[in-house]
């Protein structure tokens, strides 16, 4: 029993920014004349006025403890235990609980209450954090009160070397409230250690790398779609090449988090676009261990490797999808891995027919890890708004503009292998009497996104590995 | 420690919380070892000391001084330790 409650009485939460909590401060004062009665109150020591035993509850630790969702909160304790609530003004309640003390003459029958300050956004999970039992499992790591803790959470490694949010557990509890799935449920075993990572590790990541709760949906998605087999992801972390993870959003959830697919899509300034790749990267860091320098073994890495992460532009009906295109119903929400090397350019101002288009993005594409290399690794071609315009306006919808590609991007042989053209570099002389592809079937994934303004687009190259096609390919998965 | 703040871990916890103190190093053979004097009483005799033993030894030393005893190095002196040398001495004194 909590200090100044009324072993056989009343207990009342209230706030004197409640005007059913003013309304009825005529029956507190009623109560409090006819028998034991301890008033909580929120924001004002000095409210109600007229009653004995006001208990200042700015902490609100009590109401926390009463678990009051709506003041002002009517309870009754019977030997030292609560027997029966009420909430808000309701007359016939109050009497019922109170007796005719409580029945507030020359008040309306009924007035609704207000929302408890203990349940107010964000402060609740606080409360739970001082005052509650978190179910947390992780180990906690103190903090000294003259020290940083953005700073300690660079000396531990946390870090990609950009500031993190300290990983509080106010700030896990809320990043949980983005999720239904539990805390401790296993998502799976990052690499390159293969430690199991839990939804708990998920979130404690999520919160360092700055996302916001109802992103964590999101990341749960990538991080499964990360862990398919199929992604290779830890031969992508230990690579010697460029690439790292690329994640593509498809469906209602890229809107719903207010994901950029527009001006600098590929750019920074998104909270959700930022946050989400590198919630996935910190997991690998801190939960997989892949540290740079380490497993990862990078030559020269991408700046992508911080975080990497767009959502595609669906505002034309007439187009296709990428998640569609590669399985995914109408509808869903999905990720798409694909291991990219890093943005480069494309320009072309002067193309104005599909077929003009096509041969001179296929000039471009042939450019990926090297003009003579083929089959070697996959790409990412981002159509921005003016480039994709040239093709609607002539009809030509995705399949088409895959299709053409896949045609102007064949080359004889003769022309890739190595020493050809007085370059070493190539394809294997058994290349040389026959037609080459650039890509892999559908290792060419074309997305929409980017500003209204450029007759330019995007390529972002793949890697090496994906030329294995049975082991290594981009993975799409709907996001639960 | 006055705790102000508890963190959450977000590694797999493989490893303990304390993090480990740097290994000595196996040798000091050809290395070149400052000798810093933190500018509080006596320290300076301590540092002569320890630089005669380098010097038989054989080991190349540099000296540096803090400017004040009651304030940490400054930047600039610790980038110019750290650029000159491999292993580092701080006076203990009184």
């Amino acid at each position: 029993m909590p200090d100044g409650y009324p072993s056989d009485g009343f207990v009342i939460v209230a706030k004197h920014d409640c005007p059913t909590c003013t309304l009825v401060e005529p029956v507190m004062q009623s109560l409090d004349r006819a028998g034991p009665l301890a008033v909580v109150t929120q924001d004002d020591p000095s409210f109600p006025s007229g009653v004995g035993t006001v208990i200042d509850d700015h902490d609100l630790q009590r109401s926390f403890q009463l678990k009051v969702e709506t003041v002002p909160t009517l309870i009754r304790f019977k030997g030292g235990r609560e027997v029966e609530r009420t909430v808000g003004w309701d007359r016939a309640e109050w009497t019922r609980l109170a007796g005719a003390a409580a029945a507030g003459d020359g008040l309306p029958a009924w007035q609704p209450g207000c929302g408890s300050k203990s349940v107010e956004p964000g402060v609740h999970e606080t409360l739970v954090a001082r005052y509650g039992d978190t179910g947390l499992k992780a180990r906690t790591i103190a903090v000294g009160e003259w020290d940083d803790p953005i700073e300690a959470c660079f000396e531990r490694g946390w870090s990609d070397g950009l500031p993190v949010v300290p990983p509080t557990d106010e700030r896990i509890l809320r990043m949980l409230g983005g999720t239904e799935r539990r805390p401790d449920e296993i998502v799976g075993n990052i690499p390159p250690n293969l430690a199991p990572c839990t939804v708990e590790k998920v979130a404690i990541n999520a919160v360092m790398a700055g996302c916001k709760p109802e992103y964590m949906p999101v990341v749960l998605g990538v991080l499964e779609a990360a862990l398919d087999p199929l992604f290779v992801l830890h031969g992508l972390l230990c690579t010697t090449h460029f690439s790292g993870p690329l994640v593509i959003i498809n469906g209602p959830a890229a809107g719903a988090i207010g994901m950029n697919s527009g001006v600098n899509a590929l750019g920074q300034g998104n909270r959700a676009n930022a946050t989400i790749g590198r919630a996935l990267q910190l997991i690998v860091r801190n939960v997989g261990g892949g540290l740079p320098g380490g497993m990862d073994r990078a030559t020269l890495g991408n700046p992508g490797k911080y975080t990497f992460c767009f959502a595609e532009d669906e505002s034309d009906p007439d187009w296709e999808p990428l998640a569609q295109r590669r399985g995914i119903p109408a509808g869903k929400s999905a990720v798409t891995l694909f291991h990219g090397e890093g943005v480069n350019g494309f320009v072309d101002q002067k193309s104005r027919t599909p077929e003009e288009l096509v041969r001179s993005l296929a000039m471009g594409l042939f450019g990926v890890g090297h003009p003579k290399l083929c089959l070697a690794g996959n790409a990412v071609l981002v159509l921005a708004p003016e480039h994709y315009k040239i093709f609607k306006d002539c009809g030509w919808n995705r399949r088409r503009i895959e299709d053409e590609l896949y045609k102007a991007l064949k080359r004889p042989g003769s022309e890739l292998i190595r020493g050809a053209q007085g370059i070493a570099e190539g394809m294997p002389p058994s290349f040389a009497d026959r037609m080459v592809d650039k890509f892999q079937p559908d290792g060419l994934l074309i997305v929409r996104a980017g500003g209204e303004a450029g007759l330019f687009s995007a390529i972002i190259g793949g890697w090496p590995g994906q030329s294995v096609r049975d082991e290594c390919q981009a993975v799409t998965h709907e996001i639960r | 420690m006055n705790v102000a703040l508890k963190l959450r871990d977000p590694t797999a916890e493989t490893s303990p919380t304390r993090r480990a103190r740097l290994a000595p190093p196996p040798s000091v053979a050809g290395k070149s070892v400052a000798l810093m004097d933190i500018g509080k009483a006596r320290g300076s005799e301590f540092i002569d000391r320890l630089e005669g033993h380098f010097k038989k030894a054989g080991v190349a030393t540099r000296r540096y001084r803090k400017p004040t005893n009651t304030k940490v190095a400054p930047t600039d002196l610790l980038q110019k330790i750290a650029a000159e040398n491999q292993l580092a001495v701080i006076a203990l004194s009184d």
